[in-house]
């Protein structure tokens, strides 16, 4: 029987509670098992509502559930915001001192009532310890092996000194003891540990962020907004002790306009922002695409119209992102949906910026990037840093009338930077000819155009169309993009068990858009599905637009929270059914 | 062989004949000359008006990019490539109405680069309506019955911002401004020459005629430059204009200040594949 439980803590912001939920899963993943954390919270520093709820596994998932086995409530909202979500014969770890609950209305549940201040007291703690007691109450409700916890703990803390690390021990033994003291016969749950190799522990942010240090990224530009700040403060610490810039400017114009001139200038270069930052770059893609600089930007997705909901998720941002800048802006759009996609398709962005010499925009959102999932580390060895036609010095210097427009058959012109010798050429966001000058001329205008567009041609050769997963002759088809995958995958996972073959198509690019591949999925498909976070339908609107096949069923979410597997499966049986 | 002023050949102007343009060009090429700095020795940034058309006329590497945007670009490019002398150059309404909030911001960082501010306190490229520069009462296409906004002062900003060099010059004044370029260009942190650049088409109050009557230079007075409250007060003065460097002050730089820096400008070192095992090895 494999072991499936889901954990999760919820209490007043500012508590700790996601520091407390990583712990908890780097804890299981030590132990060889498999983890998902999502988490939830308000636009709020102190007060509101925060929770984090970690999905353990002795097998591989994808994404979290709906229901809850353990649930650590920090104070009465933790109880009653997720009473729902209780399984039958959940446990509830509540502070028995501060909150009554009543046995009547929770007979459902094991009740594991913990007296926090008399165990702080009894065991010479301080307050601020409260949810490492209730981290070790939570293993010892399974059975768990505590110095797997200590394990954690010492490498957690271990900077902040012995006295700190021995501390939270204490506090964690604590309420180990505590609850397979008074409450041994609810401890009815043994997680057990696996001899698999532990895995690493890391959110889309940090996979986004390793992918673009592997491949080479040298400058980074970033204002804060949520979700993709996580991304800059990763680069923020990691990024200058290997020799990268990351610069907080002033506003995202600035960043955006940053990130053009470090790409212009010949550093690796990426920017990231929200929608909402995304509006305010816009232009900076017109002038990427039109002065042909490698550049990447990240979008991390999440619901508006203008502040919307902050710290929710959706995938609703096409139109904005294939619009962005006035025009026909040779551009090229790609779309993540799982950890590895993020560390593989950053570093691959930044080979395309280069190679193609355009803008290339990446779109995440906050479900992706702040979600946590155990991974086993990314196999590096298929990483290249591809520069393209950049010039070297010794090739600038022989160059002597230098064409940084170049017409040429795949429309790519050699690149030179500034300094060479040689090379002195203008980027030039007017129109202009295969120097750079400006150039108004109906015969220029048409063949810098056409330059243009043509390199999209010469990346489609490579350009990542669609992921599949499941069998070609499954019973329905289901079509999705971006971090749908997880939940999607889970549910094809679930299905298979109950007999129902399903088939997924992740939508990879977004622009150009992989027309033939999808064409061909959907016409042999028997039935359609598509699945995605937003409230018009906006990838069968595309696809629609590309194959003029118009899907009829549709699964939509605009509620700033993700599709669960439970939803994907009982939608997909009352198709199938 | 050393840099001379034909080496920037390029097209020929377009500029309006008198335009206040041609003195900022002719003292550029000057200043370069001086400084021994060759077209493919140096990087401008630009904005979008009369003055981003520069790089037409004037061979360098350059980077025509949005209205108002020629300071991240230019900021930038310092930052990846800290041996390249950069100069951004923006018109009036360029950098301080589209572009005010980098204005402030580039100049806080002090960057080591050099803004060259085409003030012609009206717009020239668009035909003539008024700029943040204009005096109040200015008449234009776009204020008819005269602008009710009292003038923006770049220099007491850029004073008040931090600036570690404020000069301002006149466009007819080639020497003058040939002298502030070269000590700009060689200031090591942000330098801002705000040029008096009379636009002959389109503003009929501030001509050169104007100017002659009103500008005077620092340099023959008894103005320390070392003195910001001094500066400031020279900066608040209307009824005549001084000319000259206002403020200078040594400070370290934003690249100065970023230890990765050290050594090789970014843009010269391998942009390789990089061993990120520790980093996975750190979430495990």
């Amino acid at each position: 029987m494999a072991q499936d439980i889901q954990w999760k803590i919820g209490g007043e912001a500012g508590f700790g509670i996601m520091t407390t939920g990583l712990l908890f899963a780097k804890a299981c993943l030590r132990g060889g098992l498999n983890t998902f954390n999502y988490t939830e919270y308000p636009s709020l520093i102190r007060g509101g509502h925060n929770c984090m709820q970690v999905r353990v596994s002795d097998e591989e998932i994808h994404s979290q559930t709906k229901q809850v086995n353990i649930l650590v409530a920090l104070n009465m909202n933790g109880v009653t915001r997720h009473t729902e979500e209780l399984a039958d014969g959940a446990a509830i770890i509540y502070d028995s001192e501060d909150l009554t609950l009543d046995e009547k209305e929770y007979e459902k549940y094991d009740l594991i009532g913990m007296p926090w201040k008399q165990i702080i007291k009894d065991n010479d703690l301080k307050e601020v310890m409260k949810n490492n007691i209730a981290l070790g109450a939570s293993l010892g409700l399974l059975n768990y092996d505590l110095e797997t916890l200590f394990g954690v703990i010492q490498d957690t803390f271990g900077r902040k000194g012995d006295e700190v690390v021995n501390a939270n021990k204490k506090a964690a033994k604590a309420g180990y003891d505590y609850v397979q003291e008074h409450y041994k016969e609810l401890c009815k749950i043994t997680l057990q540990k696996t001899d698999n190799e532990p895995k690493m522990l890391i959110n889309g942010a940090e996979a986004i962020s390793i992918g673009a240090i592997a491949g080479g990224l040298q400058f980074y530009a970033a204002y804060p907004m949520t979700p993709s700040s996580g991304i800059l403060h990763y680069l923020a610490k990691e990024g200058p002790k290997v020799g990268m810039v990351v610069k907080h400017a002033e506003d995202e114009i600035s960043v955006a306009n940053m990130a053009v001139g470090a790409g212009y200038a010949g550093a690796r270069s990426m920017c990231g922002t929200a929608g909402g930052g995304f509006c305010l770059m816009a232009e900076t893609v017109g002038l990427a695409g039109l002065t042909e600089t490698p550049v990447v930007m990240f979008n991390v997705m999440r619901p508006g119209p203008a502040t919307g909901l902050p710290t929710w998720t959706g995938q609703a941002d096409i139109p904005l992102v294939r619009g962005a800048g006035q025009d026909d802006v040779t551009k090229i759009i790609l779309s993540i949906g799982d950890m590895q996609d993020s560390f593989e398709l950053t570093w691959k962005a930044l080979n395309y910026a280069e190679k193609y010499q355009l803008p290339v925009i990446v779109m995440s959102d906050k479900y992706l990037t702040e979600s946590h999932i155990g991974t086993a580390k990314f196999d590096t060895g298929s990483v290249v840093v591809d520069r393209g036609l950049l010039l070297s010095d010794e090739q600038a210097a022989k160059e002597e009338d230098y064409k940084r427009y170049k017409l040429t058959d795949t429309g790519i012109s050699p690149r030179a930077i500034p300094g060479q010798k040689g090379t002195p050429f203008a980027a030039n966001s007017d129109e202009h000819d295969e120097y750079g000058q400006s150039d108004e001329e109906i015969e220029n205008a048409i063949a810098q155009k056409d330059k243009r567009l043509k390199k999209l041609e010469e990346y489609k050769k490579e350009m990542p169309t669609v992921q599949m997963f499941g069998k070609d002759d499954a019973d329905l088809t289901v079509i999705t993009w971006g971090s749908t995958k997880m939940p999607a995958r889970e549910a094809l996972k679930w299905l298979e068990k109950d007999g129902i073959n399903i088939q997924i198509m992740q939508i990879v690019s977004i622009h150009p858009f992989p027309s033939e591949q999808v064409s061909e999925v959907i016409s042999k498909a028997k039935e359609t599905l598509i699945i995605e976070g937003n409230q018009t339908a906006q990838m069968a609107a595309l696809i629609r637009e590309h194959t003029g096949i118009e899907l009829k069923n549709k699964f939509l979410r605009y509620d700033g929270r993700p599709f669960y597997p439970e939803d994907i499966v009982a939608k997909v049986k009352e198709m199938v059914n | 062989m050393p840099v001379n002023m034909n080496d920037f050949k390029k097209q020929d102007s377009t500029w309006c004949p008198a335009c206040g343009n041609f003195g900022i060009w002719t003292a550029l090429k000057k200043a370069l000359v001086k400084l021994d700095l060759g077209p493919d020795q140096v990087c401008f940034t630009m904005g979008i008006g009369c003055h981003g058309h520069l790089h037409n006329y004037m061979k360098t590497y350059a980077f025509e990019g949005l209205h108002g945007r020629s300071l991240p670009l230019g900021a930038a490019i310092k930052m990846v490539n800290k041996d390249i002398p950069v100069v951004a150059f923006a018109g009036d309404g360029d950098c301080l109405g589209e572009g005010g909030n980098h204005f402030v911001h580039t100049i806080r960082a002090n960057h080591d680069m050099t803004l060259v501010l085409h003030d012609n306190q009206t717009y020239g490229l668009t035909t003539g309506q008024t700029a943040p520069t204009s005096l109040k009462g200015y008449k234009s296409k776009s204020t008819p019955s005269g602008v009710i906004e009292t003038p923006f002062n770049p220099l007491t900003l850029a004073l008040s911002s931090g600036a570690t060099f404020v000069a301002r010059a006149f466009s007819q004044d080639l020497s003058g401004l040939s002298d502030i370029l070269v000590k700009a260009i060689s200031h090591k942190g942000f330098a801002l020459v705000d040029i008096f650049q009379p636009c002959v088409t389109f503003n009929k109050v501030n001509t050169y005629q104007w100017f002659k009557e009103r500008v005077y230079k620092l340099e023959e007075t008894d103005h320390d430059t070392s003195d910001k409250i001094a500066a400031l007060s020279k900066a608040l003065e209307t009824e005549k204009l001084p000319i000259g460097v206002f403020y200078e002050e040594k400070r370290p730089s934003y690249e100065d200040e970023l230890p990765q820096l050290e050594g090789e400008p970014i843009v010269n070192r391998e942009a390789g594949k990089r061993d990120v095992d520790s980093l996975m090895e750190a979430l495990r």
